[in-house]
């Protein structure tokens, strides 16, 4: 799923605080607002993840399990995308490749568990399962929704009505789309490859909005296809992930893009 | 490993990815450099995948429908085209060149 952190929200900050009770009250109805309207944009292309799944050569079944448990779509669309590429054989690729893009998801958890699953008064954790439905949604979207928000309040409202909408609603378009993916039989002549690039496309699109992500991208894009030739199916996509820790460890390219 | 050992074996590590966010107090990643370098993870992987799945066949690299494509995906995204009509579009631009070539 695609990273709205910086451009997608609206914030309202008229700072006038007049009435505290009306500011809260507006502030959560901007995040439930928020939160649908991202959450059904976001839902509506599960369509596209159900019916590449369905191409790489997974089964409806499959791509709905992938969509109802791991639920995050970066690393959905890679696990599909590798398999794509280098069958069965590629599996531990793909499994790296799809767990290496979950990592952020262990940074987002942090941000978020003070916020929406908070220890009680009393100072005792919140409950397991509170903690356990939060984590299930914590992604991308519904992230970048709550710290969008003014208070927090709003952001736990944000929260869970971003995740709650694309959960439902990017299970039910997966199936639809693994669904018409399977009605479709030879995926290449509907470009179906192609449909797959430009998915990852719009997955790193909002996030090059600095030189040295620009550079991190350019670098493992080269990187993978120079060892394409020469390496197992899967794999150059692994090896092109040392630019990401070469660049972050010197924390090379810093110059920030001219705004 | 058949299929289904890949996606119940990846679901399960992308999930306990997400739980340990909420288990393990927080520290290690988010001090600057280790934040710093799973950020641009994504951004690596991505790019990465995006050059193998418009570039590669099997181990071979060639240039075909799906260049021209991407390239037209890339130039709706920069004019900020929803998500889901840059991929409908991406698709109908290769089905179309290898219909007519």
């Amino acid at each position: 799923m695609a990273e709205y952190a910086d451009e997608v929200i609206p914030v309202s900050v008229d700072g006038a605080e007049d009435t505290v009770v009306a500011d809260t009250a507006a502030a959560r109805r901007t995040a439930r607002r928020d939160g649908l309207a991202v959450g059904l944009a976001t839902a509506v292309y599960g369509i596209s993840f159900g019916a590449l799944a369905v191409a790489s050569g997974l089964d409806v079944w499959q791509a709905c399990f992938l969509s109802l448990v791991m639920f995050t779509g970066g690393s959905q669309f890679a696990l599909v995308g590798v398999l794509a590429s280098g069958g069965v054989a590629a599996g531990g690729s793909a499994i790296a490749t799809a767990a290496m893009l979950g990592i952020r998801n262990v940074i987002y958890g942090m941000r978020m568990k003070p916020l929406v699953a908070p220890p009680g008064a009393d100072g005792r954790p919140a409950s397991v399962w509170r903690r356990g439905a939060a984590a299930w949604i914590t992604i991308d979207e519904s992230t970048a929704v709550a710290l969008a928000q003014s208070d927090d309040r709003a952001a736990r409202t944000g929260f869970w009505v971003t995740g709650v909408v694309i959960f439902v609603g990017w299970n039910l378009t997966t199936l639809a789309g693994a669904l018409i993916g399977d009605a479709i039989g030879d995926t290449r002549a509907w470009g179906l490859d192609a449909a797959a690039a430009a998915a990852f496309l719009g997955l790193l699109w909002p996030r090059l909005k600095r030189v040295q992500a620009g550079a991190v991208a350019v670098g493992a894009a080269v990187v993978a296809t120079l060892t394409t030739p020469v390496l197992m199916p899967g794999m150059p996509v692994l090896v092109a992930a040392v630019v990401a820790v070469a660049v972050g460890w010197f924390d090379l390219f810093t110059r920030r893009r001219a705004e | 490993m058949t299929t289904w050992h890949i996606i119940l074996i990846a679901s399960a590590a992308t999930l306990a990815l997400k739980l340990a966010g909420y288990l393990i107090p927080a520290g290690f990643l988010e001090r600057e450099r280790p934040a710093r370098i799973a950020d641009l993870l994504t951004v690596a992987l991505l790019a990465a995948l995006i050059a193998v799945q418009t570039l590669g066949a099997g181990q071979d690299i060639v240039i075909d429908a799906r260049v021209p494509a991407v390239i037209v995906a890339a130039a709706l995204y920069a004019l900020r085209v929803p998500f889901v009509v840059v991929v409908i579009v991406a698709a109908a631009v290769a089905a179309g060149i290898r219909a007519f070539s």
